[in-house]
């Protein structure tokens, strides 16, 4: 078997692990939580038979280890349980389950952060290397100054800030970002086009830097000289020489940047009212909805461990030394 | 190879030429107004100590200074094209095409991430001097001229895949792509062991004969320059000491400098042996991870004198020494220090058996302690293994710093503020401290000029005199192994290929492996690199020694 194979699959192995630690700790963390899903929707009136019956009825007197398993078991055939919002001590049952629940809110997420990436992937790649390119001029120290600064800035500012200029003072994209599973595709894309500029200017920074850092590292190395003694223009030394090798910092930065539009951008949600995931599990902990904030803990888990194993893929495919061994 | 007989036309005409580099936040001048001519098809040779400005010099006739310098005055017209006045764009359409350059350690010069054959061939089909098909075509056939093996195929591995004397040999092959009219080499076998230069500097001479290139040749090594070079012309602090054809250099040198350079090579003790051994290793196996690399050694170091390990890199000579100090536990066999056995492991040792091993490494840098001036590096063993404090480690540390020939006013420097040989006399001194019996001396000359070389030799063998040291002194350089050794072990492959004294190790008949490294050392006599050429090339011998795996690829 070529090693990278055999790597990439000990990768992968080793991230299934990771999920599986990661799960232990989001249930000992949840149980944990001070308060109780039954008495915050009982109250404080509610005598003791009918907390313990509720209790019954939900799972939750049983031993911790028991729900473990019986949740794990669930997820691992992709059922991640029933959520306990809409169950009322009325005994009416409106609940609805976990995956239903999830499913839209995590598409809404996928695509803001889809199209974040695309805008700011490439134009954080563009900039790092124009900027190593022509490093100590004008351009180089005002694309670092810009950057710097909106990454500075909180995101909530650069959101108001946003919303002040292009949607109020000149109304070119609107300030809500409301999108339903009908809104079709353009629409959906315009309505989304603020928050993804304000994500935009908050994850260029890091990628911008590190790949105008990665490229500069390199340019002390002796195959740049001797690049440069073969008489080889600027761009091709940048791009042909010091770029094939730079890639591992870089493809790293991007996936951690990737994994924050995915599971840190609650509060561009809240700002432009998106319904993606994130806002979803802040109102699931409020409301103690514990299989919700189990399965949205468990995706961000998952999020993070795919994406850094993508990064790791890329910097052995990238190595030549591991892709062609002796 | 003569200058009389072609009196071609001038190739290369620098006059004055000034270089500054940027250190400490002011300009210093670290070429001070040389001369350089060339002729089309002639060798110069260019030698110097480090610092002297011989790489800075060679890529200045390229016009070109490394990031931190600058061309600061005088003329570098290159067949008519004066390089001061010529745009960035002109000096690219040179480079690669007109004017090469070869690299000191081409394992490093090499982009790891593109394979030998694109990067041999950038040059000549980004100039637009061949197409692609017909440049591949005169890359293998360039392979083959450089003696490579698998000449067709070798241009698609990646220079990971490839050894260190074959890179060396590709980048030739890489300058000569385009037929330039003049090649810089820049220590191309500085970085290669002894039998593997010896194949790469006639790739090098057949390279440069057979297509009649001009060629600066930098090197500190003067046997080397002998066997390269038309003319010599050495350089010391930025400035020219002399000039003059190879022939008259080597037997009439006639300033004090170049002599002085000359006469490193005359330090030579006899050796002496006893029977008395103040350390024994004893059918020794070693191993990294589950990789033997220490096959059932045994090496005696007699009291008071000194054991050379020679051979080449990835001998085991270093792995022998880990093993002495403890830091490599041996798999099989024993150190016995005055007939007791050590522990094997480092944590199992005491503080006494500690003290009388100490080390010496190659890197003074590397070795101390950027942030400790010396007086802290050198206090440190006193304190540790003596218990001295305050004013006794004081007087001590001053004692020491005489004994290495440095004054006192040396305590209160940072290892930055020192030159490289004096940085490798306060590691000497630092070993001293613990007042030891043996000191493992790890290449420490190696990385150091032949003038420094020689202080250093002398001091450590007079402390061997004054204190009684033994020496186990591992080095891969056969003229430190005659200056300094009493005793010689030839090792190859983790095994020991011969051993005794010096001089009946020096004198044939020899095993042939030691026969092949005596043989590669080049000698200083012109014509030399021809008679080893004609005994058999050295790589055969070690295919044959080794069953082919001997040229593997140089691990980075």
């Amino acid at each position: 078997m070529h090693p990278v194979v055999s790597i990439v699959l000990q990768r992968l192995a080793l991230g299934l692990m990771t999920l599986f630690f990661v799960s232990v700790i989001i249930f000992m963390a949840i149980e944990m939580l001070p308060g109780d899903f039954t008495q915050a929707v009982l109250g404080q009136a509610a005598t003791e038979e009918t907390v313990a019956a509720f209790r019954r009825e939900l799972g939750l007197d049983q031993p911790a280890y028991i729900r473990y398993v019986q949740w794990v078991g669930g997820v691992v055939q992709g059922d991640f349980g029933t959520s306990f919002s809409g169950r009322a001590s009325s005994g009416v049952d409106r609940s609805r389950e976990v995956v239903d629940l999830i499913a839209p809110r995590l598409a809404n997420t996928l695509f803001l952060a889809g199209i974040t990436a695309v805008i700011a992937v490439p134009l954080a790649l563009a900039l790092g290397i124009t900027a190593a390119l022509w490093r100590g001029s004008l351009y180089d120290r005002a694309v670092n100054a810009t950057t710097l600064s909106t990454i500075s800035m909180p995101e909530f500012f650069v959101a108001y800030v946003l919303i002040l200029f292009l949607g109020s003072l000149y109304p070119v994209f609107p300030s809500l970002a409301n999108v339903s599973a009908e809104t079709p595709f353009w629409e959906r894309l315009y309505r989304c086009a603020l928050p993804a500029l304000t994500l935009t200017l908050v994850i260029v920074a890091h990628m911008m830097r590190m790949t105008r850092a990665a490229i500069i590292n390199l340019l002390a190395s002796p195959y740049i000289e001797m690049a440069r003694l073969k008489g080889l223009s600027a761009t091709r030394v940048i791009l042909f020489h010091a770029l094939p090798n730079a890639w591992a910092p870089i493809v790293n930065v991007i996936a951690f940047n990737l994994a924050y539009l995915i599971v840190g951008v609650v509060v561009v949600e809240v700002v432009f009212v998106y319904p993606g995931i994130g806002q979803l599990m802040v109102d699931a902990v409020t409301t103690r909805d514990i299989p919700v904030v189990q399965a949205c803990a468990l995706i961000f888990a998952a999020t993070y461990i795919l994406l850094n194993l993508l990064a790791d893929i890329i910097s052995i495919v990238t190595n030549p030394r591991l892709l062609h061994p002796r | 190879m003569s200058t009389e007989g072609n009196r071609a036309e001038l190739l290369l005409a620098m006059r004055g030429v000034r270089i500054d580099g940027f250190a400490d936040e002011r300009w210093h001048e670290i070429i001070k107004g040389v001369d350089l001519t060339l002729h089309k098809g002639e060798v110069m040779g260019l030698i110097g100590e480090s610092g002297a400005g011989k790489s800075t010099l060679g890529l200045a006739a390229m016009g070109f200074a490394r990031p931190g310098c600058r061309i600061s005055g005088g003329e570098i017209v290159f067949d008519g094209i004066d390089l001061m006045r010529a745009s960035e764009r002109q000096k690219q359409r040179l480079r690669g095409s007109r004017i090469a350059y070869v690299a000191q350690s081409a394992a490093a010069a090499f982009n790891p991430a593109h394979t030998l054959l694109d990067q041999t061939l950038e040059a000549t089909v980004r100039h637009g001097l061949r197409s692609r098909e017909e440049a591949e075509r005169d890359a293998r056939a360039l392979y083959a001229a450089m003696d490579l093996p698998d000449p067709d195929t070798i241009g698609d591995r990646f220079p990971h895949q490839v050894s260190g004397g074959q890179l060396q040999r590709a980048m030739t092959a890489m300058a000569m792509a385009s037929r330039p009219d003049l090649i810089i080499f820049d220590e191309p076998t500085t970085a290669l062991d002894v039998t593997t230069q010896v194949n790469v500097l006639a790739a090098i001479r057949k390279a440069v004969k057979e297509f009649d290139t001009a060629a600066i040749y930098i090197t500190h090594d003067l046997a080397v320059v002998a066997q390269m070079a038309d003319r010599i012309k050495v350089l010391r602090y930025g400035e020219e000491v002399e000039e003059a054809p190879t022939g008259e250099m080597l037997s009439n040198p006639r300033h004090p400098y170049t002599r002085s350079l000359w006469a490193v090579r005359s330090i030579r003790k006899p050796g002496e042996t006893s029977a008395d051994r103040v350390l024994e290793i004893d059918r020794v196996t070693a191993a990294y991870g589950t990789v033997d690399v220490l096959h059932n050694i045994s090496i005696g170091l007699p009291r008071g004198k000194t054991v050379a390990l020679v051979g080449e890199s990835g001998s085991g000579k270093s792995t022998a020494a880990r093993v002495v100090t403890g830091l490599l536990p041996p798999r099989r066999g024993e150190v016995r220090f005055d007939g007791v056995a050590l522990p094997a492991d480092l944590k199992g040792r005491t503080k006494e058996q500690k003290r009388r091993i100490q080390m010496i490494y190659q890197m003074a840098d590397t070795a101390m302690n950027p942030r400790q001036t010396v007086r802290e590096i050198i206090g440190r063993p006193i304190a540790f293994y003596h218990g001295l404090r305050g004013r006794e480690v004081e007087r001590r540390v001053e004692r020491l710093l005489e004994q290495i020939e440095l004054d006192g006013s040396f305590a209160d420097r940072l290892p930055g503020e020192l030159s490289g040989g004096q940085k490798q006399r306060i590691c000497i001194a630092r070993a001293l401290a613990a007042e030891p019996e043996v000191i493992i001396c790890d290449e420490v000359t190696s990385a150091l000029d032949q003038i420094v070389q020689e202080g250093i030799l002398k001091l450590l063998m007079r402390l061997q005199k004054d204190h009684g040291l033994s020496y186990i002194f591992i080095t891969h350089d056969i003229a430190t192994v005659e200056a300094i050794a009493d005793e010689v072990v030839v090792m190859l492959q983790g095994r020991v290929v011969e051993q005794g004294l010096k001089e009946e190790i020096f004198a044939p008949p020899h095993p042939e492996y030691t026969e092949l490294l005596l043989s590669s050392v080049p000698e200083m006599e012109a014509g030399w690199l021809e008679r080893a050429i004609a005994r058999g090339e050295g790589g055969r011998v070690l295919d044959r020694l080794a069953e082919g795996d001997r040229e593997r690829p140089s691990p980075r």
